[in-house]
């Protein structure tokens, strides 16, 4: 019986590049920023680093198909590098990547960098043509993400009876909330504190998602050195040394699109997924247990289902949490401490690295008063790539 | 005896007031203000003939086993392909056996009733049983043109057995002319006409009664002898000669149905048909006369067996269930008469791959998906390992046709992000009765009126035009159903 991933891992540094629309920077400048930001932190130089593990989804709009965009822009001496995509679990799938690296003992110290250039492609929201093969062309609802997404809000709405107007004013307040946590900052893309009046009354982008549901649409990169706790300890000090508890990734099996008992009131594979890092971690209440979370809160819909499937809150239970403040960044579970994808943004290949890069800084308790989590011992992330229907969902869990 | 067995029409849901053409565009051509009454059928933007063509099939088809069909015939002017058959796309999207003959027929506004007759001559020959003969039109005017008031979409079908006839095909008589009163290019989008007063007087006023004197005479019978006579003539003063030339009584004529759907190319007289039959009784003779080109002239006599079919969708029902269009501009976007801006977005390159829509053919044009023999399962796109997690099996489908099933709305959204020529897309994840689900494109609605739990069902629609390589692909949608009575 394999043992998990649990301990035997360490995160020796992280960075992460001002997410935004960066029109003055390329792929390979923020791929630059976000590395020299992770070995400075890590305390290592260029040739500690053994190989390399990218993430890169929209690879057509720049980066190419490969990982010599990393190596060539960093100038790395001919080390294995690893190009991934895994739709919006990208970015996590490179970082997962590297740990394997370590653990398995091919390697003493892995970079994981994700990276996405998404303001080159001339409009707003992401690219849709395709991303699940020709067959999708062929017989696919013509769909945007959104509105993929928003249906999650009408299947919820029939599921549990609850008004749509009760759910709209939840997804308000997780909108709101992570604006509020976005606005302190400094890295994040969007900074301001729209009211919940204003969230309300948004133009709509699909039924009923409104603009404020939506996440930004952002450049960034974000990456990691990971390596064996020894080698961690030689370095760091024991209290800075942040352990990777689990990572999980989970597939949607064709059930959700085809098989008839799924409702479409929440997301299989997170459930699935979830379970697994829970087991993996030697979680058993997560409610209690995790102490704050970067979920993929894609659209404000997305990140109330989450809640659900992560167990947190109970079946028909997250509007409630929600608008009770238990996700704000003074209740019980923290959710978006850095604004999530809604504020900080979502260059893709980035995310899942990124949500990493916030749970890593407030688990050593390095953030400015203002938006430190009180004593957290686990942080989880999640990632949802897809649509609600047919997905690949990540759940890892890092910690003391 | 061979005859009708059953019949189909089919109206697109949307209709243009006429003056609201005359708003537009009657600063050009004042003296459209003529023509500006009642309302015009217009498509939408993702239908074309070859779907209107298959919707009126369906409605013609009904309960009836499509697999009994030998051939189906299709006849219009405004095929969207010169080659590539449509008739085999509207075979396919039937979902009818591969071993079936099929033939457009096309080049004049008789292209319907002639793919009519041909199908009757072929119930009896070298096997033949059961034909469907199709018609649609979808002809375009230019922008302040008479044309462009006139012209209606509209789709007629007729299944011809030799078993279960309703309408007994008695004999028919054809003239066949040069007479360039309507003309379009091999590169022509518009119609172009020549003067009004000639086709009325030498056309329709001419060719009409000699058609209908040449029927008589063939079969020795008499006008009188008619109670339902159908011809096409959208001239009114012309009509009204033409029936006293005759010695029509006025009330035997069928309404040409110019104030709800306008002229209907070669759907016209075949409309009309399946107007007549709406309300035909046993042993009542219908003459039908289509016009271009010459004449078509068709003669039935409707048998007992028009009392077992019941629930027919024909023309009554369709004109039941209809919309205004908002705008004209939406009329002229929709046609693609005018360019419209549908963003970046709308320019994303999805590239028609022929390999792979042939094996995806039975998906994509009948909606077929697969149905496990172990457990039951259906299941689309079609799989070869079981999606029921208990099951699993491995290569133990059966074909699975769904496009006459009823399916429930699971969810919806309606999606003003997506790149469309009727914004929002609306679109939902739907349970399909009997088993199965997809996500797919609803159409012919409005977002208002949708809610989780409500009843659709599906219709072969345009599904991408792909401008760049000049192909139109076609899949299925979900139409939701009236909430029943």
């Amino acid at each position: 019986m394999a043992a998990g991933i649990k301990d035997k891992v360490a995160i020796l540094g992280m960075g992460c590049s001002k997410f935004g629309e960066r029109w003055d920077m390329s792929i390979e400048d923020l791929i630059l920023e976000s590395f020299l930001a992770c070995i400075k932190d890590a305390g290592i130089e260029k040739k500690d680093v053994d190989a390399c593990w990218m993430g890169l989804y929209f690879d057509e709009i720049s980066g190419g198909k490969s990982g010599i965009t990393v190596s060539s822009t960093l100038k790395l001496p001919f080390i294995p590098i690893t190009r991934v995509e895994n739709k919006c679990a990208t970015g996590t799938e490179a970082f997962r990547g590297a740990c394997y690296a370590v653990a398995s003992g091919a390697y003493d110290m892995c970079l994981a960098v994700g990276v996405e250039k998404l303001k080159d492609t001339g409009f707003g929201g992401l690219p849709g043509g395709g991303t699940d093969g020709q067959i999708d062309v062929l017989l696919g609802a013509d769909r945007t993400a959104p509105g993929a997404f928003a249906q999650l809000a009408s299947a919820y709405e029939a599921a549990y009876n609850i008004p749509m107007k009760k759910i709209k004013e939840a997804m308000a307040h997780i909108s709101w909330k992570s604006h509020q946590n976005g606005s302190k900052n400094p890295l994040a893309h969007l900074r301001n504190t729209p009211s919940v009046e204003k969230i309300l009354n948004a133009p709509m982008i699909a039924y009923p998602s409104g603009l404020f549901d939506c996440c930004g649409v952002s450049d960034g990169a974000a990456a990691a050195i990971v390596t064996t706790p020894e080698i961690a300890k030689r370095i760091k000090k024991d209290q800075e040394i942040i352990y990777v508890k689990s990572l999980q990734i989970a597939c949607s099996s064709g059930e959700e699109a085809m098989y008839t008992d799924w409702d479409g009131a929440s997301i299989m594979t997170t459930s699935k997924a979830a379970e697994k890092a829970y087991k993996e971690a030697g979680i058993t209440n997560p409610r209690e247990e995790i102490s704050m979370m970067e979920v993929h809160d894609c659209f404000s819909i997305t990140e109330l289902v989450t809640m659900e499937d992560l167990q947190i809150s109970p079946r028909g239970g997250a509007v409630n949490d929600v608008l009770n403040g238990f996700f704000d960044l003074d209740g019980g579970v923290p959710c978006q401490t850095d604004g999530g994808l809604k504020c900080f943004g979502h260059p893709i290949g980035a995310s899942g690295i990124r949500m990493l890069y916030e749970m890593y800084n407030q688990l050593q308790e390095r953030w400015p008063e203002d938006r430190q989590v009180k004593n957290p011992k686990y942080g989880l992330t999640h990632n949802l790539g897809g649509f609600p229907n047919r997905n690949v969902v990540s759940v890892s869990i890092i910690g003391k | 005896m061979v005859g009708i067995r059953s019949y189909g029409a089919y109206i697109p849901r949307y209709r243009l007031s006429r003056m609201k053409i005359f708003e537009a565009m009657g600063w050009l051509n004042s003296a459209t203000i003529g023509l500006a009454k009642g309302e015009k059928a217009v498509a939408n933007a993702d239908e074309d003939s070859i779907t209107m063509a298959v919707a009126a099939g369906i409605n013609c088809m009904g309960k009836i086993d499509r697999n009994k069909l030998d051939g189906v015939y299709f006849g219009s002017t405004s095929m969207p392909f010169q080659e590539r058959q449509n008739a085999g796309i509207i075979a396919t999207a039937l979902g009818m056996k591969e071993d079936v003959r099929s033939i457009d027929f096309s080049g004049s506004l008789r292209s319907g009733t002639s793919a009519l007759l041909a199908a009757i001559d072929a119930v009896g020959s070298e096997g033949s049983k059961n034909m469907l003969a199709c018609t649609a039109d979808c002809r375009l005017g230019k922008m302040g043109s008479p044309q462009e008031m006139l012209f209606g979409d509209a789709g007629a079908s007729f299944m011809v057995s030799d078993e279960d006839v309703i309408a007994e095909f008695k004999g028919s008589y054809t003239l066949t002319c040069d007479f360039g009163d309507h003309v379009r290019g091999r590169y022509s989008k518009f119609d172009r006409q020549w003067e009004d007063r000639w086709i009325r007087d030498m056309g329709y006023g001419k060719m009409i009664p000699k058609a209908i004197n040449g029927l008589l005479e063939k079969y020795k019978i008499k006008i009188d002898d008619f109670s339902q006579i159908v011809y096409s003539c959208h001239y009114g003063a012309e009509r009204k000669k033409i029936n006293k030339t005759l010695g029509i009584a006025p009330e035997k004529v069928q309404d040409i149905l110019m104030n709800e759907i306008g002229e209907m190319g070669s759907a016209q007289s075949l409309v009309m048909l399946a107007s007549a039959l709406d309300s035909a009784s046993p042993g009542d003779k219908i003459l039908v006369i289509s016009y271009g080109s010459g004449c078509d002239a068709l003669y039935f006599e409707v048998t007992d067996k028009i009392n077992d079919l019941k629930n027919i969708k024909g023309v009554a029902a369709n004109l039941a269930d209809k919309a205004e269009l908002s705008h004209y501009a939406k009329y002229l976007a929709w046609r693609q008469i005018i360019p419209i801006d549908t963003g970046i977005r709308g320019e994303e390159e999805l590239p028609s791959r022929w390999s792979f829509i042939w094996r995806s053919n039975r998906a994509a044009l009948s909606f077929c998906g697969s149905r496990c023999t172990k457990c039951g399962t259906p299941q689309f796109p079609p799989q070869r390992v079981c999606v029921k997690p208990s099951c699993g099996a491995i290569d133990e489908m059966e074909e699975y046709n769904f496009s006459n099933k009823i399916a429930r709305i699971g969810s919806f959204t309606g999606d003003n992000l997506a790149a469309s020529m009727n914004p929002p897309q609306i679109y939902g994840n739907l349970f399909i009765e009997g088993g199965g689900k997809v996500m797919m494109n609803f159409t012919d609605c409005d977002l208002d009126s949708i809610k989780v739990g409500m009843p659709l069902r599906f219709t072969f629609r345009i599904k991408h035009i792909d401008e760049r390589r000049d192909i139109v692909r076609y899949f299925w949608k979900a139409v939701p159903i009236k909430e029943e009575n």
